[in-house]
């Protein structure tokens, strides 16, 4: 596999530039449950540069989760590295790592279970304050005040209540307005909107763009919904059974996919739209059993294309073009440098 | 960063200035929370009134409590002065409810007699959650070698028969309220112990808990702050339910003549007396009194714990 | 009209013609009330709601959470809370009244004319029965069938949708399979007994978009199969852009348009519709396109907003909207309903004929003081 660190400087798009802040290598975590042990991530290699959105997609089982956890070390790695701003977070001490992993904070995907239901809003929210003693007690409502404004919580009706008198969305919210305190630079985002309606979803994506530019923020989102993903990322990285299988410029994965996994997660989208005409097959089947996936290429029992040689060997991530990786026998792109650079992404 | 959001494109193809719109979110959502206050259909049902029951339960707990506590403030004979000129009088001005064999005011017994009830139960139930709850609140937090070791010790004790542990010991080591407190207490503690332990685990792998923690909260602060308000009304429920499971262990212990040594009153040995010597027969009072307070006190600790198990019940459904 | 053939309190075998002979819509629903009486008051969940599903169609019902649209499926199946339920309108069912069937008749009619799927199959599926049993329940209560070959049909049931070794899994717990796979069980048992409608109650809701789109093609395929008529109850245009005939839009409780699908594209007239459309990221988009979200949430429906419900959210509201209730009408097509004063033409807000005259959008009213940026 090629780590990030063999490829320096080829990535496109506007954030190539900018300084690495997270850089994740050869990333393992493994569960054990009595003798068997399971690798949810196996071996993944990533980074994530300074104010880019990192999408990482998959279905439920591919390990997208243990991916966000391990990066706050919540979900201690078996072996490789996740180095936030040049510090490797799983050598710190236990106090050090207190300190440093404020700075990446986590939203999640339930709502309701990511709020103490006996806390009141006003409590939650000043948590990160208490907890590191900043601040007087008027320092800190006026900080809780002017936050849960800024995530579109009136501060004086729901200040005093439980999380159990908010809808989703707005319990999202006020997690949102929790991880911001911190003052972090990194925000993962594992699953926030898929709890959600359809239009509370556009409310979340939204508040997060503005949040996103107002703090400066990096961050890492990770959703099953390819249409969430890209519309919201810079760069998107798929992952299937534990493994990395593409890593693109989001525009550039939609324009053309090179794994055929990636394109079957775009088929399975359902457009709004009756005339819309998918030119891609759905996907089959189910995720294989983690623990014991299938030889070679782990999506081969499931691809449309599959032949000898996916059983046999495994397909390492390489470039399809420059800053667009993938790990496929056969990827659907023409393995040749493009000459141009792609389109430049917006944010 | 670029930023084309200035202006969009709508589905139909003319231009508008994004945030007369899309952008309108956050505010418009502060709006409809002033407009009306949010209570959801779940919460009324959570908030729904306890019930008259309740409340006249908790009066009747109240009263035991506050007769027994303030019982040499009041205009009582002593429970223990034996007066032969009023031997089995029935109730009356002098004595309200009455006296038994040897002349002792039942009502003095009886409220003096609240006092052992009340001590060993609520006294046993503290200890056991003193140790068992905290215990159990760290070893379903901390899970690890340590969960499991305190959990298989949990199982080997509760296999034993309490009650036949618990005569054995009060047989053996003295028969005076504090002893028969801190035995029956210590029985308790792996009930008590598998309660707070279940909750605890139930909450320590919440996403609020992974979120303190990456808060950079410690985890001394996560079990209090986090942890433990969850807890603590589970443990209150479970709590009152073993304080009249422990009241009635007592009175089988005193009926059995192994409580608080005679001629302190306890309501097991006065219903035991009452039962004993042709009583019965002759002066149904002896029993009927201290099983009528004891009947009802029991009635009311396991309704009021009910109905705050119920209250918390409904709360844990909306998670 | 058919009446139910068997007297109140009475339950005889109802008769429920083939559907090929009916010339009626397979269900019609008039005016259907339902409400609730809670401590805070009445939650008016539907109000005055009528439909039509005709045989072999699929009906799209679409809602955020609180526009009644799970409270509607529940009530056109009977299947409300006995007590503190106020519903009035009518249900009629290839000719039979649903609401003025007794308990016993609806039993009749429940799994074997009429079925539903839930939303959560881990809590619609008993935890502690095989999935085969399950299955085989209703076969042997509705067609009379003995044991093997209730077996025997529930093992082609699973098969049909797409269980692997069914042989198998007939004596698997819930627990023990997928959520995919459970909503595969929950729909064969709908399907057992060949129903002529089928419910779905946001039957993809917490699935993955590749397994949801794998139960949508099979609600399909069997749909197509066995000519079922469907009503899809769902949050996601998106969900029945491309399987739905016609769709309804439900707000507070309400439908607020109702149309055939590519006529509810192609011109939405409902500002909620359009909004609804607007909310969902499209993969065609280049990414960072800001979505158009609509602001707030369903109002209260205790206290429901005077005139038209949509108006406190509606980036279009004009002073007519905030006094008066739109009624229901048609456009153009005599099948496209809805309920607006200034519905959209061509994505634009527009009078209706004689009142009002043509906004624009600089004046549309929504409040320009954003508390956006954050005070850090």
């Amino acid at each position: 596999m090629t780590g990030p660190a063999a490829t320096p400087g080829t990535n496109a798009g506007s954030a190539a530039e900018a300084p690495v802040m997270l850089e994740v290598e050869h990333l393992v975590v493994e569960f054990r449950s009595g003798k068997e042990r399971v690798q949810a991530v196996s071996d993944i290699s990533f980074e994530v540069r300074t104010g880019e959105t990192l999408g990482l997609v998959g279905e439920s089982g591919c390990g997208k989760t243990t991916t966000g956890r391990a990066l706050v070390q919540v979900q201690p790695a078996t072996s490789g590295s996740v180095r936030f701003q040049g510090q490797d977070l799983g050598r710190l001490s236990k106090r050090e790592l207190r300190k440093t992993r404020t700075r990446i904070q986590m939203i999640f995907q339930d709502p309701i279970s990511s709020l103490n239901p006996r806390r009141r809003i006003r409590d939650i929210v000043a948590e990160p304050l208490a907890i590191w003693g900043t601040g007087s007690a008027e320092e800190r409502a006026a900080q809780v005040r002017s936050m849960l404004e800024s995530v579109g919580i009136d501060p004086d009706t729901a200040g005093d209540r439980r999380p159990q008198e908010f809808s989703g969305g707005q319990c999202q919210r006020i997690s949102i307005a929790r991880a911001l305190m911190a003052k972090p630079s990194m925000l993962i985002c594992d699953e926030p909107v898929s709890a959600l309606d359809v239009s509370v979803q556009a409310q979340i994506l939204n508040l997060l763009a503005d949040l996103k530019a107002a703090f400066g923020l990096t961050m890492v989102f990770i959703a099953h919904d390819l249409a969430v993903v890209k519309n919201v990322s810079d760069r998107v990285a798929v992952m299937y059974l534990g493994k990395l299988v593409e890593l693109a410029d989001s525009d550039d994965l939609y324009r053309s996919p090179a794994h055929p996994y990636t394109e079957a997660l775009m088929a399975s989208i359902p457009e709004p739209d009756p005339e819309h005409v998918s030119t891609h097959e759905p996907l089959t089947g189910e995720l294989p059993s983690p623990l014991n996936p299938p030889s070679g290429c782990r999506f081969r029992t499931r691809c449309p294309y599959v032949q000898d040689r996916c059983a046999s060997e495994e397909p390492p991530l390489r470039e399809v073009s420059p800053g667009h990786q993938v790990a496929c026998h056969f990827p659907l792109r023409q393995l040749s440098p493009v000459p141009e650079r792609p389109a430049a992404t917006t944010v | 960063m670029p930023d084309d959001r200035e202006l969009r494109s709508t589905g139909s193809g003319q231009t508008l200035p994004t945030d007369t719109f899309p952008g309108q979110a956050a505010v418009d959502e502060m709006v409809v929370m002033r407009q009306e206050p949010a209570p959801e259909t779940d919460e009324a049902l959570a908030r729904r009134p306890l019930g008259l029951l309740f409340w006249l339960a908790l009066g009747w707990v109240g009263l035991v409590v506050l007769l027994a506590v303030i019982a040499n403030l009041l205009p009582l004979p002593n429970p223990n002065l034996q007066n032969y000129a009023a031997i089995n009088v029935g109730p009356s001005l002098h004595h309200l409810l009455g006296t038994d064999d040897l002349g002792r005011d039942l009502l003095s017994r009886i409220i003096y007699g609240a006092r052992v009830s009340l001590v060993v139960g609520f006294g046993a139930v503290g200890i056991g959650m003193a140790i068992g709850g905290t215990l159990g609140l760290i070893s379903g937090f901390r899970g690890g070698k340590l969960d499991i070791v305190l959990n298989a010790a949990s199982f080997v004790i509760l296999a034993f028969p309490a009650i036949v542990a618990v005569i054995a010991i009060v047989a053996f080591w003295g028969q005076t309220l504090a002893k028969i407190t801190i035995i029956i207490g210590v029985a308790t503690i792996p009930v008590l112990f598998r309660v707070v332990r279940a909750s605890s685990l139930a909450y320590a792998n919440r996403d609020f808990v992974v979120a303190a923690r990456t808060l950079g909260a410690t985890s001394t602060r996560i079990v209090f702050k986090e942890i433990l308000p969850n807890v603590i009304p589970v443990a209150v429920a479970f709590g009152l339910i073993a304080v009249a499971g422990v009241i009635v262990l007592e009175g089988s212990l005193a009926f059995l003549g192994l409580s608080v040594a005679l001629p302190t009153p306890s309501w097991g040995n006065i219903i035991s007396e009452g039962t004993s010597n042709g009583n019965l027969s002759t002066n149904p009072y002896i029993l009927m009194w201290p099983a009528l307070a004891m009947f009802l006190l029991l009635l009311s600790i396991n309704l009021i714990g009910d109905r705050l198990r119920q209250r918390f019940d409904v709360r844990e459904g909306l998670l | 009209m058919i009446r139910p053939t068997a007297g109140r309190g009475n339950a005889g075998t109802l008769h429920f013609p083939d559907v090929s002979d009916l010339a009626d819509p397979l269900l019609e629903v008039e005016d259907l009330v339902t409400s609730f009486r809670t401590t805070r008051g009445t939650v008016h969940a539907v109000d005055r709601v009528s439909l039509t599903v005709n045989r072999g169609q699929t009906l799209g019902v679409v809602g955020e959470s609180g526009s009644g649209k799970t409270v509607l499926s529940r009530s056109i199946m009977g299947l409300l809370p006995a007590r503190d339920v106020l519903r009035s309108g009518t249900v009629r069912f290839a000719g039979h009244d649903l609401t003025a069937m007794e308990p016993a008749q609806l039993r009749q009619v429940w799994g074997a004319q009429l079925s539903m799927i839930f939303q959560d199959p881990m809590t619609a599926l008993n935890p502690v029965v095989r999935i085969g049993r399950q299955i085989t329940e209703s076969l042997r209560l509705h067609l009379k069938m003995d044991r093997k070959e209730a077996t025997a049909t529930a093992i082609e049931l699973l098969r049909s949708v797409g269980i692997p070794s069914p042989e198998q899994r007939i004596r698997s717990y819930p627990f023990q399979l997928s959520g995919g796979m459970r909503q595969r069980v929950m729909i064969a048992i709908a399907l057992a007994c060949a129903p002529r409608l089928v419910l779905a109650d946001e039957p993809t809701t917490g699935l993955d978009v590749t397994v949801q789109a794998q139960i949508l093609d099979l609600l399909a395929a069997m749909q197509q199969e066995r000519h079922m008529a469907v009503i899809l109850v769902t949050h996601d245009l998106g969900v029945v852009a491309k399987r739905a005939d016609d769709i309804a839009v439900m707000y507070a409780g309400r439908i607020v348009e109702r149309a055939p699908t590519r006529t509810l594209f192609a011109h939405t007239r409902m500002p909620y519709t359009r909004a609804l459309m607007d909310s969902i990221p499209r993969l065609s988009d280049p990414s960072g396109t800001r979505l158009r979200a609509i602001g707030g949430r369903p109002p209260d429906l205790i206290h429901p907003p005077t005139g038209c419900r949509f108006s406190p959210r509606c980036p279009y509201v004009q002073d007519k909207c905030r006094e008066a209730d739109p009624p229901l009408r048609t456009a153009g097509s005599p099948d496209h309903l809805f309920a607006c004063w200034f519905p959209l033409v061509d994505g634009v807000p527009s009078g209706p004929s004689g009142s009002g005259q043509p906004v624009t959008l600089t004046t549309n009213g929504a409040p320009n003081n954003a508390v956006e940026a954050p005070a850090s």
